[in-house]
């Protein structure tokens, strides 16, 4: 991005989700922001931290704590109980329903919005001390995470616009 | 002149690829851009606004949307 494409505006996300439907707002609002030469930088922290994992077949969703989860299923809009999580392979299921749903609805993937971001110089900073937390290492993250801590985020989002909790 | 067949598609996907193709055109070139979401009218008058781009054009032709877009 070219001193002339940037309009001098910065964008920091701090990104503490790690569930399949809270991976799209900090990735759309990103990989947007930066179409439209926004400066972004992404902090993953905790949860948020599955989300540089090289591999995002693992995000899920569940049923668990969802009231506001309706799905669209035989032409109208069902709520998922609680009592349904606790069958064996139920968030799994749930996970993979989703996917279809996004794919059909012509949705990006995760996997797409991130190298989306990636290829729009959106910058991914993971918190260090979430990987020693977690034991992950760089063999279990994308090449092209940072690292960083609390202070790195701080100075970042002191001189950006917008700054997001997500 | 350029087209991108954008239908289809969901937000960010639209403007995502936009952006993508606008890269490759010079300045004074237009791009047409037909998508189905109808979030897209918004979005592209926004997209436009903030990058300085021109929308030249922004129609709806039963459920599809069509913008021309000149690059600044």
């Amino acid at each position: 991005m070219s001193a002339a494409e940037t309009n001098n505006k910065k964008m920091s996300i701090i990104v503490t989700k790690g569930t399949l439907d809270w991976a799209y707002p900090p990735f759309i609002l990103s990989t947007t922001a930066a179409a439209m030469d926004v400066e972004v930088t992404m902090f993953f922290t905790f949860y948020g931290l599955q989300l540089l994992k090289k591999d995002l077949g693992h995000l899920q969703i569940s049923t668990l704590g969802n009231p506001a989860m309706e799905m669209p299923l035989m032409g109208m809009h069902m709520k998922m109980p609680n009592l349904v999580s606790a069958f064996p392979g139920m968030d799994a299921a749930c996970s993979r329903m989703m996917k279809n749903l996004i794919k059909k609805k012509g949705v990006a993937s995760i996997e797409d919005l991130r190298e989306a971001a990636i290829d729009s110089d959106v910058k991914l900073i993971g918190c260090q001390m979430t990987l020693d937390l977690f034991e992950w290492g760089p063999e279990d993250m994308i090449d092209e995470m940072e690292i960083g801590g609390a202070a790195t985020y701080m100075e970042n989002a002191l001189a950006s616009d917008i700054n997001l909790f997500i | 002149m350029a087209e991108l067949d954008a239908r289809g598609l969901n937000c960010p996907l639209p403007i995502l690829k936009t952006k993508k193709a606008l890269k490759d055109l010079a300045a004074g070139e237009t791009l047409t851009v037909t998508a189905t979401d109808p979030g897209s009218v918004k979005d592209f008058e926004s997209f436009c606004r903030t990058t300085g781009n021109t929308l030249v054009e922004s129609s709806e032709d039963g459920g599809t949307f069509t913008y021309i877009i000149k690059k600044s």
